[in-house]
């Protein structure tokens, strides 16, 4: 049996954490992830996990303390946002290249400048083509069993990648809702050991880690990363089906929520996807054939099966909470559009929309009135501008 | 959503308007509901005005915003009546429970014509003889879950002593003060229109 709990996101990602019990954290705390550290801080006080907890000096040391730990031999986590994700920049490279599948808690939020402490997901998307594996979660509910899932993804040995767990800063990290959390010996049971083939500790085999990458092998480690970003689409989907026969709880490369037989749909994100739920349910009583594709994987990201899903639709709108600032289109329009053109031969009017951004609240009625575009959309067949924004005061002032 | 109620609270900071709808999420949800409970965050200090939310419902909550048209409003602080648009999207068919000695007359007045439900609390004289202590939350959340009829009173006041035992651990000598400002709210909040 489940236990029925309400707890927030931030909450409900620390408990995650403790369940995982991993043998080093090491965090420096910013607003709005600060309280995941900081509960998982008092279990390590409690006695309740086995983990060194290293307070940091800053974000970068953070990570780098991972990348120690985990070269080590150890399993090892952290969490952030915003500016200390940027901060961490350099060293996610790191990460990545030298194959260390640490797992990174990512409340997000508005990087700088001006400051702003709300969501948006300008700081994810900074690190989009980091090699880590990038998952998003709707509610306090996804955000704790991508975590309780991202051990078995990431350190299974055809992957060997770091790996991101993505929510809404304040939204849903700050938000108290109901959860059904998983008893700690199943938890133990399913997140395992972690048993490295390789790890600086293991006298029996001596080995360096992290040495020059000339013109020789570069070009090769690099093929090997993208290797395993492309095996992890299985693993990923073999994982989420040992979760689901744990929990009942079904998971894949994204949700479709009454797409099957829609003729319009968004695709967006994290908790804006529970808000578009809300319209599609009210649309569908009036008859509309609206429907939802919510990416919970955006790294690796599924560009067969995405185009396949959005196939047979009439007209598309994909949000993005965060903007490029490229005179073109924001970063999950480009994946979707590029997924369309390069696996699926029917071409489909699509826009983006921009919203909100430094937390601007996002409610049901401007999703409504984004279904209504698309509705117009759908009967012209044409798409005037396809790089729109809603929720923005008018002409930007 | 099956039965969704929406209450959004006002209040300064410091005075524990988030924490009253976080123990109001803590109490539906005792009785099997599903509920949100959140403040939405500003640049906080003491005395700014703070808003925070709650959702409560027998089916699960999916929409993730803020709330615009709310069933019910607390008011935690008068002094905020009239430079907060309390009542704004709030239900006729609603109420709005404010902390607060002022008369009838002057809350019709600045509550701008609202016709719904307008109710009255003095949770300070409340709080200060149960508690010796000015803190308003817990009168004005006893006053919602009677005005909101979101639970039976003896189930609510029962829920609250687990969660206050739980709470005060370490401080159990505010338990019954506590108690008693949850009990005296019940039967003082008062109906003016």
């Amino acid at each position: 049996m489940s236990i029925r709990e309400r707890l927030s996101g931030n909450e409900a990602s620390a408990i995650a954490m403790r369940q995982i019990n991993p043998d080093v954290v090491a965090a420096f705390p910013i607003t709005p992830s600060t309280e995941i550290p900081q509960y998982f801080s008092t279990f390590v006080s409690n006695g309740q996990v086995d983990t060194e907890f290293v307070a940091v000096e800053s974000e970068h040391s953070a990570m780098s303390a991972c990348i120690g730990a985990e070269a080590a031999g150890a399993r090892a986590m952290t969490a952030t946002s915003a500016n200390g994700l940027s901060f961490m920049w350099e060293m996610l490279y790191i990460a990545s290249g030298s194959r260390l599948p640490i797992v990174l808690s990512l409340v997000n939020r508005a990087v700088s400048g001006p400051l702003n402490i709300h969501n948006d997901h300008s700081d994810a998307m900074g690190v989009r083509d980091a090699g880590w594996i990038m998952l998003f979660s709707e509610n306090n509910q996804e955000a704790y069993d991508n975590l309780i899932m991202a051990h078995q993804i990431a350190e299974n040995k055809d992957v060997m990648l770091p790996l991101m767990v993505c929510q809404d800063g304040f939204i849903t990290s700050h938000s108290i809702e109901n959860i059904e959390l998983i008893e700690d010996d199943k938890v133990k049971d399913f997140v395992g050991k972690y048993q490295p083939e390789h790890y600086l500790l293991n006298h029996a085999e001596p080995v360096a880690m992290g040495p020059m990458d000339l013109q020789a092998y570069l070009f090769e480690h690099k093929y090997q990363q993208a290797e395993a970003m492309r095996n992890a689409k299985k693993v990923i989907l073999d994982v989420a089906d040992r979760f689901e026969k744990m929990t009942g709880r079904k998971y894949s490369f994204f949700e479709e929520y009454k797409l099957d037989d829609a003729e319009i749909a968004i695709v967006c994100m994290n908790s804006t996807a529970g808000t578009s739920k809300a319209v599609v349910d009210e649309l569908r009583s009036n008859g509309i054939k609206a429907g939802l594709l919510k990416i919970r994987v955006y790294r690796p990201f599924p560009v067969e099966e995405v185009a396949k899903a959005l196939s047979h639709l009439k007209a598309v709108a994909v949000l993005d909470k965060d903007d490029s600032v490229n005179a073109a289109g924001a970063p999950l329009f480009t994946d979707i559009t590029s997924a369309m053109y390069a696996c699926s031969n029917v071409h489909i009017p699509i826009v983006n929309y921009i919203y909100g951004i430094g937390g601007r609240d996002t409610t049901t009625k401007e999703i409504s009135r984004v279904y209504e575009d698309l509705q117009e959309i759908a009967k012209t067949g044409k798409v005037e501008n396809p790089f729109r924004y809603f929720g923005l005061r008018k002409g930007g002032k | 959503m099956e039965n969704l109620l929406e209450i959004r609270w006002h209040g300064r900071g410091g005075q524990g308007a988030k924490t009253a709808s976080l123990l109001l999420a803590d109490a539906a949800f005792n009785t099997g509901k599903y509920i949100q409970g959140f403040p939405e965050y500003g640049p906080e200090r003491m005395g700014a005005p703070i808003t925070a939310y709650n959702r409560i419902s027998n089916s699960p909550i999916v929409i993730h915003s803020n709330i615009y048209e709310p069933d019910y409003v607390v008011v935690v602080d008068d002094t905020l009546l009239e430079s907060v648009d309390v009542t704004a999207g709030l239900k006729e068919s609603g109420a709005i429970v404010i902390n607060t000695i002022k008369d009838a007359d002057y809350l019709k007045k600045v509550l701008k014509g609202y016709n719904g439900g307008i109710y009255r609390i003095d949770a300070r004289k409340i709080s200060e003889e149960a508690l010796g202590k000015y803190f308003p939350n817990t009168p004005m959340l006893a006053a919602i879950v009677k005005v909101a009829n979101i639970m039976d009173e003896k189930d609510f006041l029962n829920d609250m002593r687990s969660s206050f035992n739980h709470k005060f651990a370490k401080k159990p000598e505010v338990i019954e003060g506590n108690m008693k400002a949850l009990e005296m709210a019940l039967n003082e909040v008062t109906k003016i229109n």
